[in-house]
This record gives C-alpha cells, structure tokens and sequence, in this order.
C-alpha cells in the first residue's frame, strides 16, 4: 500500500516536473520532442508546418468519472443524423466506446493497471496526418483538408468501401442500408445532410461547426470535460498546453498514420 | 464473324439458355440490391469485402494467365501454341469482363462509378487498376479479333497486331500485379502487407488460368471437330505443375515470416484462416481443403505418368483451379479482415442473394466465352473442311 503510494507520488512528481520543463520550452517545439518522443506535437513539427492543426485529447482520466455515460455519442448522432441501427453488421459509428485492450489490442499481452483492460476508451476518426483512406479512395471523395480534417464528400462516393479496408482504426463505416428508413422523422436535424445508401461516412470532427468559431458537438456535451479539442500548431492552445504537461498515448502510431487523437490515461 | 454465333447444334443452344437463365436469376437478385442496398449480402462493417470483390481477385489472375501461351508462342516460337493462343486470349476477355462486373455488383453507388474517370486520382491504386483491366479487355479484343479473321481469310495477320501482342505481355503482369497492390500497401491489414503478394497473385495465376484452359481445350476437342492437339495441353500441364509449386512455395513463405518473427498481428490472420482463432473456425475447412487439392495436384501434376495420362491431367487440372478458388477467391480477401482492427472476430458467410449474383456473373462470363469459342471454333471447323 505504501509502496504503491511513493509510486504514485514519484509518478505525479515526474509528471509534473515534466510538465515544467515542457511548458519552460514550449517556444521551442523541438526540445519537447526529446522529452516526450513521437508522441507529442508529431503533427506540428516539421513533417506538417500547417498554421492550424486540428487535434483531440481525450483525457481518460476525466472520462471514467461517470459510468454508462453517452453524452458525446448520443450528441454527435444526434446532429449529423446517424442512424441506431440494430444489427451490429450494419451499424453507423462516428463517436463510440471500446474497451482499452480492443482500442489499443497491441497492449493486451502485458500487465496492466487493475481495471484498464475492460475500460471504455471513446474511438473516433484520427483524423491522420498520413491518412491511408485519403491515400486509397478512387474519386477523392475523401481528402484532407489543410487544418488536418479528414473530410467526406458523400455525394461523389462510389461505395467500394476501399477506404474501410484501409482505414487501420475501424473508423468508417457504410450504408448498407437506406438510413433514412431508420432515422426517426421528427429529429432529424435539418441543418445536416442525411445520407443515401451506398455511401461512406465518418466524424469529420464537426468541420461545419469549427468552420464557425464553434467546438464540436462531442466536446461541447460531455460535461466532465474529458474531451478537449485545439489547435497542436498554436504552442499555446489547451491541447498543446496538455500534451506537453501529461503523458499521452495514441493509437497504433508504428502504422505511420500520424493519428491526431490522443490519449492521457 | 458474328454470325458463327447464331447457327449451332442442340448442345450449343442449350448450353446457351442455361447460361441466359443462370445470368437472369443474378440479375433478378441484384436488383433487389440496387433497390435494398448491400444489406442484402453477408458483409458488413467489420468484413467489408466478401464473395465478390474475392471472385475479381482471382478472376484477374484467369484474365492475366493468357500471357502463358502468348509468351511462349511469339516470343519463343513455340508452334505447338498456335492453336490455342486465341482460346487463351478469349477466356482473358471473359475473365476480365468478369472481373469489371464484379467491381460493379460490389459497388454501393453503382451509377456513380464514372467518378473514378470524371476524378482520375493516381495515388489510389483501385484508379491505377481500373486502367489496366480496361486496357487489357481492349488489347485482347482488337488482337483476338484480328487474328481470327486473318486466319478465317486464310492471310496474314495485319502489321499493328504485333506491337500490340508485345505489349500484352507485360500488360498481363500488370494487371496482377496492381491487383496484389490493392492489398499489399494498406497498413494495419496484416495478412496482405506482405512483399510478395503480387509475385503470390502471379504464381497462383499462372498456374489456375492454364489448368483452366487445359479443361476448356478438353472440353472443345469433345465436342468440336476442332482438336487444339495433345502437345499443347501437355506443356501447359507443365506450366501449371511449375507454377503451382511456386504459389504452394510461397504460402510457405508466408508461414514463415508470420511464425518464426513471432509477431502476434501477423500470426493471427493466418491462424484464423488455418487453424481457428479464439473459437472461430469458419473457413478452416475451406483452407485445408485447398491445401488437400493443391497437394494432390501437384501429385498428378509433377509425376509424369499421370501427367501423360489425359484423364488424370483433368483431375490435376480441376484440382488446381478449386485450390487457387479457394485461397484467393475465398480465403485471402475475408482473412484480411479477420481480426478487425479491434483484434476482435466478426466471421463472414456469403448470403444466398450474393452467391446467386455471383454465379450471375460467373454465367455471363461463361456465356461470352461460350459465344467466343463458338466463332473460333466454326472459322476452324470451316478452314479444315
């Protein structure tokens, strides 16, 4: 118990001396690199020097606080009219849950913190700096955006769904159906398209939305404030301000894709 | 030369009919996809490819394997495949207007599908293998086409028809390969990001698409006055032989790699597809079945007295074409997806409305085969007469 106890405290220590020194260099991108690796500000060093980089830190220890909480799924559904469809074959996704060791399935051999393993962690689209989907989609229906969002146009898909056998996160997902048959008439949001069957979609981490000064709808609902979303290339902003105080992780960064959601656990 | 077509014993025209039925019924069914949408078939979001994007596969490794008599016949001057350069570079056609078909049934917006030409993107592999297979449907009909009706007028084939051969030949790898390259730059799909996909795709091509041809050559001097000879069927038998344990070379490769580095992402495709993962056995049967079939045709196949021996060839033949069908036109694509990126299993079984559009397509293929050898064959029947 004690000894558990100097273990946290040494841990708390460390972050927060880390902390420190990130902060006293944040001016130089670079200097955080070494403490922290790949793992930090990967997206607005050299490789992608855009001024205005989207990212997301999902803060897990925030997002345990309530059990059975779907704030920000049932929020993000709610507005882009993303159908609840039954069977797990035909399901819509664009914010959900999945237990740490399927989110993170590198990390189920060894020991874990009691607890992590079943832990809910929220998945969505990375919205990679590298994304293989945009690499592979035939017509350019998907492509990046100069912020970093990977976005959609679901009028021009072609349905080969080649960007969901790329896509190394599971994040898309296909209309197998007419969605509009199961969306319920009376609250379907007018300000957002619904979509035909045949197509691809995805979070497009509310481009409408920050396109307007505003926070996607996900962060805006969770009351807990787990979900923090900002500019990585603004050494200033509460991401960067984040990231370089906590230890973050991100899912499968050996793949290459440079995902922009991160993880502190 | 159409009209060699429309005349044609019993036997042809019941062949016929069966086809146009077979071909109606995919018909009948895929337009209650058109109307329903993919729901109807066995995929969904976690094995999102399935029967028909497997049968394209293995379908372009028939088309591109007409290279196997080309090559021999124009590069080297290997006479004996005179008489079947056609019926190879016919069953290319039918394949490749298989496999464009069945891109098509797999497509969620299938009217859309002139985006892919309306928005060229060269970095996506599926626009650089759109390319090939148009160009090589459209090579093989003009140097089929012209080659048939220099041999009906008893001439020369015309000059352009040369250069156009030549470049056949590569185009034919091309095709596969870009095929394997649809699989092997995706990262985070174990089982296909392998460096020896194509080199895989080519093996398992060279060797199916003959033993295909082997038993249409078999089939024609049964039921034609047009005999394609003994000499040639037995070097393509060779070639089959040779190719097969290339492709069974390979798999062992693969075995290798994923077993002896120990790295779990690897390991687990393949373990599902062989030997079961986590419970789940659904195509074991399916893998050991092919890995049975490849065994005992490369029995037949590799021993010359049951090479030699035409009823035994037949069976080797049959043997290779089911082994290759079920590792590429089954296994390979459904085992990509399985663990999904969650490491977790979703099994993958065909619908009945997916299978009867498959066999659709298989029977419309067939048919322009059928409608293709049957010219072939009455320009030959009426040179020897």
């Amino acid at each position: 118990m004690k000894l558990d106890k100097n273990y946290e405290l040494n841990r708390r220590e460390f972050l927060k001396n880390a902390a420190r020194l990130g902060i006293s260099v944040a001016g130089a991108g670079a200097a955080i690199e070494v403490v922290f690796g790949d793992d930090v500000l990967a997206a607005s060093s050299a490789l992608s020097p855009a001024a205005v980089r989207w990212a997301m830190v999902v803060d897990m220890t925030k997002c345990t606080r309530k059990t059975d909480c779907i704030d920000c799924m049932a929020a993000c559904h709610l507005v882009h009219n993303v159908p609840a469809i039954e069977n797990k074959r035909h399901e819509i996704k664009w914010i959900w849950k999945e237990p740490f060791i399927n989110a993170f399935p590198e990390q189920r051999d060894g020991r874990l913190r009691s607890g992590l393993a079943q832990t809910d962690f929220i998945v969505l689209c990375n919205h990679c700096d590298n994304p293989p989907c945009v690499r592979v989609c035939p017509t350019k229906a998907t492509w990046k955006r100069p912020d970093g969002i990977v976005m959609m146009d679901m009028h021009r898909c072609i349905g080969c769904r080649y960007c969901m056998a790329a896509c190394p996160y599971g994040s898309r997902s296909f209309n197998w159906m007419d969605p509009r048959k199961v969306l319920d008439e009376k609250t379907i949001n007018r300000e957002y398209p619904t979509r035909t069957k045949g197509v691809v979609e995805k979070c497009d981490f509310c481009a409408e939305r920050i396109d307007h000064g505003r926070l996607p709808v996900c962060v805006e609902a969770c009351s807990e404030r787990a979900l923090m979303f900002g500019n990585l290339s603004d050494s200033r902003s509460e991401v960067s301000a984040l990231l370089a105080g906590r230890f973050a992780i991100r899912r499968k960064p050996e793949l290459g894709t440079r995902p922009e959601v991160y993880y502190i656990v | 030369m159409f009209e060699k077509a429309r005349s044609g014993g019993r036997k042809y025209w019941t062949l016929v009919f069966i086809l146009i039925a077979l071909a109606l019924a995919g018909v009948f069914f895929y337009l209650r996809q058109l109307s329903e949408g993919l729901v109807i078939t066995g995929m969904g979001r976690d094995v999102s490819w399935g029967f028909y994007i497997s049968q394209f596969t293995f379908l372009v490794g028939i088309a591109a394997s007409a290279v196997m008599v080309v090559l021999p016949y124009y590069l080297h001057d290997f006479k004996a495949f005179g008489k079947i350069t056609i019926l190879g570079e016919f069953l290319a056609i039918s394949a490749v207007s298989m496999c464009i078909l069945f891109i098509f049934v797999d497509m969620g917006q299938p009217f859309r599908i002139f985006n892919v030409f309306l928005h060229p993107t060269p970095n996506s592999m599926m626009f650089w293998d759109t390319v090939a297979l148009m160009g090589y449907l459209l090579i093989n009909l003009f140097i089929a086409w012209a080659t048939l009706g220099a041999e009906r007028k008893g001439v020369a084939p015309p000059a352009w028809s040369k250069p156009l051969i030549y470049l056949s030949i590569p185009w034919a790898v091309s095709i596969h390969t870009v095929t394997a390259f649809l699989y092997a730059g995706i990262p985070g799909r174990h089982l296909w990001l392998t460096a020896i996909m194509a080199a895989r795709f080519l093996a398992s091509a060279f060797a199916s698409g003959p033993a295909l041809l082997i038993l249409l050559c078999m089939v024609v001097r049964r039921h034609t006055r047009f005999d394609p000879g003994r000499e040639p069927i037995q070097a393509l038998a060779k070639i089959v032989a040779y190719a097969m344990t290339a492709n069974l070379f390979f798999i062992g490769l693969e075995f290798f790699t994923a077993y002896y580095s120990g790295i779990p992402g690897h390991r687990h495709s393949l373990e599902y597809l062989f030997f079961g993962l986590d419970g789940r056995y659904g195509l074991v049967p399916f893998m050991w079945t092919s890995i049975g079939l490849a065994v005992l045709a490369l029995a037949l196949l590799i021993n010359p007295s049951t090479r030699h021996n035409e009823r035994w060839l037949a069976t080797g033949a049959a043997a290779v074409f089911f082994s290759t069908w079920l590792d590429k036109g089954l296994g390979l694509v459904v085992g990509g997806f399985i663990p999904t990126p969650f490491e977790s299993i979703t099994e993958y079984t065909p619908t009945v409305a997916e299978l009867i559009i498959s066999l659709g397509v298989w029977s419309l293929g067939f048919l322009i085969l059928t409608l293709l050898y049957k010219i072939t064959v009455s320009v030959r029947e009426e040179a020897s007469r």
